[in-house]
């Protein structure tokens, strides 16, 4: 038998199973939280930090998405603290690369893009770090474009947990941290990547791309990693 | 402070952007002529004035700051404006004029004028033309700003939101759908 | 190998040593081999065997005798000796105390050192209590000053149960610089369910100026793994991990025999001392990332994937190493648990605060007279460390700060050095207990740069992987460095702390959470000196126009 607990949320009483984390709840109960670096389906990262919630007798904010719910949890997810460091997390993304929406594939569908928009980030007050980065078009169909990259790990996840190749990982530390394939060989060089593109689809910015497409001309379709994880747990094959 | 007809002196400014910012403003169409109703353009790159004047109300400026006679420009306006703001994404992020930031100056200076067609002179040299500075700078961190209209261009719908707010006084808050960098 | 056994070969090292006419101790720490120690000691043996006393005397390797900026460190030490100390010893001077001090009987006073110095007077040793005394490459010499005498009683008197509850009693806390108590942790362990269960070393100490764990696994490398030892036993883990620092080569090299030396006496590996207790340890060594010192990521490495840190809970104490129970203290914590077993949990929560019990070994450095490392009881002040043990600041400057805690860390001014040196009282102050590195500074350091030296420590370090700390800690350095080029505003001197503040709620691990204390606790005591470097008249500031 599955345990339920009780939790308060936003003032409100709610009831969960007790393997959910909180980011599930807060997500059920149609409560809009930004995420970057979640994606339904993949393991949890908890690195872009921006569904960080208040809990009642934390000593800091905790990130929803690799919170488990516990019995009487009390929590809080829009205080205008919380939003407030959001807004400045999203700040520090977009002044690290060189994130020029108007030239960006994905103009009008990034992650990035709408959480600013929806968080009011309406100016960036830190230093444009332009850092000099490079593309990778080696690959016969796809693009990695490192300006564009926010280290949220979705396309290593997805490659590692969904497809099984283990393409993507992740070299360097701190601020000179990148994706790399295989052992940091050219992408259309790697004998691992299969090219099924779970990677692109999943990339939350304009870091991963389809060839051909033009500024703004391409969507990404995310809900894909869901729909094999439920056919393959599940049977269910349906969109 | 207006003029003394009653209108808001409107001030726009045109910094290192491709101007499609202020095209986007003439696609303002119908609206202009409600506008010129209510606001005196005092100082634009479409109007007949050199100097950039004192008393403004609002000036929106396009472009990110480039060179030395933008920075100059920058400090005459917010010193003379009682509104700034950031108009189009060059201003807000420094956006494609800031894309030769991840360059040197000296390489793109070299890139454009040595290597590329013709022999312009550089500024630096002559006077001729105004020195670049190292890096592009969004308008805020060169002199405060006090609202901004993000876009590339910003559509007119964003632009009269904004600039209807200030008609009126009122603070610029943009729905989430008008907020968007690039689009 | 059982008790009886055991003190067998003690009682023979004792008898060996006391044949000798006397001893020579010289350091073989990496201070002192670095100052030439090594040369000391080869013309020691050299002068020695001119004069024929090669078997009256004895020169020994050992560990760090702690006054580590006048070494290379020589001891001369005898049943019939009065203990004579050199500093400062060169090739020559070793000939002379040859000729002069163990020939002809009188001490060289150019190189004596006053043994009655408060520095090694105010010195209370406990966990270096054999550091600089045995030869850490000598499981016989460990053992002739008690050594694995704990771990002997705790296996046939002490039920695992009853070891964790010393350790509670005694009051230890972990010495790795948070100071939760090790015997809760070890209970906590104990009582988890799992197979197989781990007992993890952290001997990854990164923090700029520290050496402690270093020098303690130099030093009295059995003293760590029997403390591991107990550990296994008290918690039910049959598998060790010390986790060294790849910098640390000469640590490697002396725990590696340590370990084989102890498997030989089955003091280590299977059916120890004649029980049914195993313990295996195994060494693995990190290749120079700080944040392989914050335990997620430390074993995270461990089981070779990218030392990256990931949050808790859940907690290593529930799940760990391969998704197992797992124990996880600092070096220097295990070096306290065969004192604390042997001499019973009372003797050692008499030492010390009401909180803080026992000694802590600190890494004293900076502009101070006697830099070098220190073993002091909780709860001495910053006073008597920086101006009795380590003799006042030199060239007749006054004391400004001291910093402690490393990057994590912060500075306490000079009208806090009465606080007594206890993990509360420094968190009171802005500032950590730390692992125990601990910088003085004089009147001419400007603080805005040491906040920025950490600053750039912290970047370099952070490993990438939340938000807040790999872009945080670039912009709060751009900005650091904004300000001392005189470029900043009192905008961006806002934006600074506000940037702190977040990075320190946000972030997901230790090390992010901690990297703003340097800039928020020099704020907190020298504000004007950061205001000082504003750019004047400034209320708007714009990002430097340096080249970049």
């Amino acid at each position: 038998m599955e345990t339920v607990v009780t939790l308060t949320l936003n003032g409100e009483m709610v009831s969960a199973r007790a393997d959910q984390t909180l980011l599930d709840v807060i997500r059920e109960q149609k409560i809009d939280l930004p995420t970057l670096c979640h994606m339904q389906g993949l393991s949890e990262r908890g690195g872009c930090r921006l569904c960080v919630v208040e809990v009642q007798g934390a000593p800091r904010p905790m990130a929803a998405c690799v919170t488990p719910v516990t019995e009487g949890m009390v929590v809080r997810t829009h205080t205008p603290e919380l939003e407030h460091q959001r807004r400045l997390v999203v700040e520090l993304l977009l002044a690290e690369r060189n994130h020029v929406c108007a030239v960006c594939v994905v103009n009008g569908h990034c992650d990035l893009q709408w959480a600013a928009a929806k968080l009011g980030v309406a100016s960036v007050r830190y230093e444009y770090l332009h850092p000099d980065l490079t593309m990778d078009a080696s690959h016969a169909r796809f693009v990695l474009d490192h300006n564009r990259c926010i280290l949220c790990t979705r396309c290593v996840r997805v490659c590692d947990e969904v497809e099984g190749a283990h393409t993507w990982d992740i070299a360097g530390r701190g601020i000179k941290t990148r994706v790399i394939t295989d052992l940091s060989r050219p992408w259309g060089d790697s004998p691992s990547c299969t090219s099924c593109g779970k990677c692109v689809q999943v990339c939350p910015t304009g870091a991963l791309f389809e060839k051909g497409a033009t500024v703004a001309e391409m969507t990404k379709e995310r809900d894909f990693v869901g729909w094999i994880i439920r056919g393959r747990t599940k049977r269910e094959w349906t969109w | 402070m207006t003029s003394s007809n009653g209108k808001i002196r409107l001030a726009t400014v045109w910094l290192g952007g491709c101007s499609g910012c202020h095209m986007s403003f003439l696609d303002l169409n119908e609206k202009l002529i409600d506008l010129a109703g209510r606001a005196e353009l005092v100082y634009s790159p479409i109007a007949d004035a050199k100097v950039f004047p004192e008393g403004v109300d609002v000036t929106l400026v396009e472009g990110a700051v480039a060179n030395d006679d933008h920075v100059e420009l920058a400090h005459q306006l917010r010193a003379r404006s009682r509104i700034v703001v950031s108009f189009g994404d060059c201003a807000v992020t420094g956006n494609v004029t800031a894309l030769r930031n991840r360059l040197g100056l000296d390489d793109v200076l070299t890139a454009v004028y040595h290597e590329g067609p013709g022999q312009a002179p550089r500024g630096d040299d002559e006077h001729v033309m105004p020195t670049l500075l190292p890096k592009v700078l969004p308008l805020h961190q060169v002199v405060p700003v006090d609202a901004y209209i993000p876009g590339c261009p910003p559509e007119p719908e964003r632009i009269w939101a904004a600039v209807a707010a200030l008609l009126d006084g009122k603070p610029v808050e943009l729905p989430v759908a008008m907020r968007t960098f690039g689009a | 190998m059982n008790r009886i056994e055991l003190q067998a070969i003690a009682d023979k090292e004792i008898e060996r040593q006391q044949e000798l006419k006397c001893r020579v101790l010289c350091c073989a720490s990496t201070a002192c081999l670095s100052s030439g120690g090594q040369e000391v000691r080869k013309a020691l043996q050299d002068e020695l065997k001119a004069a024929g006393l090669t078997k009256d005397v004895q020169v020994v390797a050992t560990g760090c005798k702690g006054l580590c900026s006048r070494g290379p460190v020589v001891e001369v030490t005898g049943p019939a000796q009065e203990r004579v100390l050199y500093a400062n010893v060169t090739a020559e001077a070793a000939q002379q105390i040859v000729r002069q001090h163990l020939v002809g009987g009188q001490p060289v006073n150019d190189y004596r050192l006053d043994a009655d110095s408060p520095f090694f007077t105010k010195q209370v040793r406990v966990v270096l209590s054999n550091s600089g005394i045995v030869d850490p490459e000598r499981i016989e010499d460990y053992i002739a000053r008690q050594g694995y005498a704990a771990l002997g009683h705790a296996l046939r008197e002490m039920t695992p149960e009853e070891v964790c509850l010393a350790i509670r009693r005694s009051g230890l806390r972990g010495r790795g610089g948070a100071g939760y108590a090790t015997g809760l942790k070890w209970d906590l362990v104990r009582k988890a369910d799992g197979r197989d269960k781990y007992v993890i070393a952290n001997g990854d100490e990164g923090d700029p100026g520290a050496y402690m764990d270093r020098t303690l696994m130099e030093s009295d490398p059995h003293r760590v793994l029997e403390g591991m030892a107990l550990a296994g036993y008290a918690v039910g883990a049959e598998q060790g991990f010390l986790y060294v620092r790849g910098e640390y080569p000469l640590a490697v090299k002396r725990l590696e025999r340590a370990i084989k030396a102890a498997e030989r006496q089955g003091v280590l590996g299977s059916r120890i001392f004649d029980s049914n207790f195993n313990f295996r340890v195994d060494i693995r060594i990190g290749a120079g990332a700080f944040v392989c010192g914050e335990e997620t990521a430390l074993m995270s490495s461990i089981m070779g994937r990218r030392g990256e840190p990931r949050p808790r809970p859940p907690y290593p104490a529930q799940s760990g190493l391969w998704n197992s129970p797992t124990l996880i203290n600092n070096v220097e914590t295990f070096g306290n648990i065969a004192p604390i077993i042997l001499n019973g949990p009372e003797w050692y929560a008499a030492m010390g605060t009401e909180k803080s019990k026992g000694t802590k070994i600190f890494a004293l450095t900076g502009n101070v007279n006697n830099t070098g490392l220190i073993e002091v009881p909780m709860g001495i002040t910053l006073r008597e460390i920086v101006f009795e043990i380590g003799g006042g600041i030199p060239d007749g400057r006054t004391f400004k700060a001291a910093q402690t805690g490393g990057p994590s860390g912060g500075c306490i001014p000079a009208e806090y050095l009465d606080t007594p040196v206890d993990y509360e009282s420094l968190t009171a102050l802005g500032s950590m207990m730390g692992s125990g590195g601990l910088i003085v500074m004089d009147d001419q350091t400007s603080m805005v740069d040491v906040a920025k030296f950490y600053m750039e420590f912290c970047m370099d370090e952070s490993c990438g992987k939340c938000v807040p700390c790999r872009v945080g800690t670039a912009q709060m350095h751009r900005l650091l460095s904004r300000l001392i080029a005189g470029e900043a505003s009192a905008a961006d001197l806002a934006t600074l702390e506000e940037l702190c503040r977040m990075v320190k709620a946000l972030s997901l691990c230790g090390l992010g959470q901690s990297a703003p204390n340097p800039i928020l606790s020099t704020l907190k005591y020298f504000r004007a000196e950061y205001e000082a470097r504003l750019k004047s008249g400034a209320a708007h500031g714009a990002p430097s126009q340096e080249a970049a």
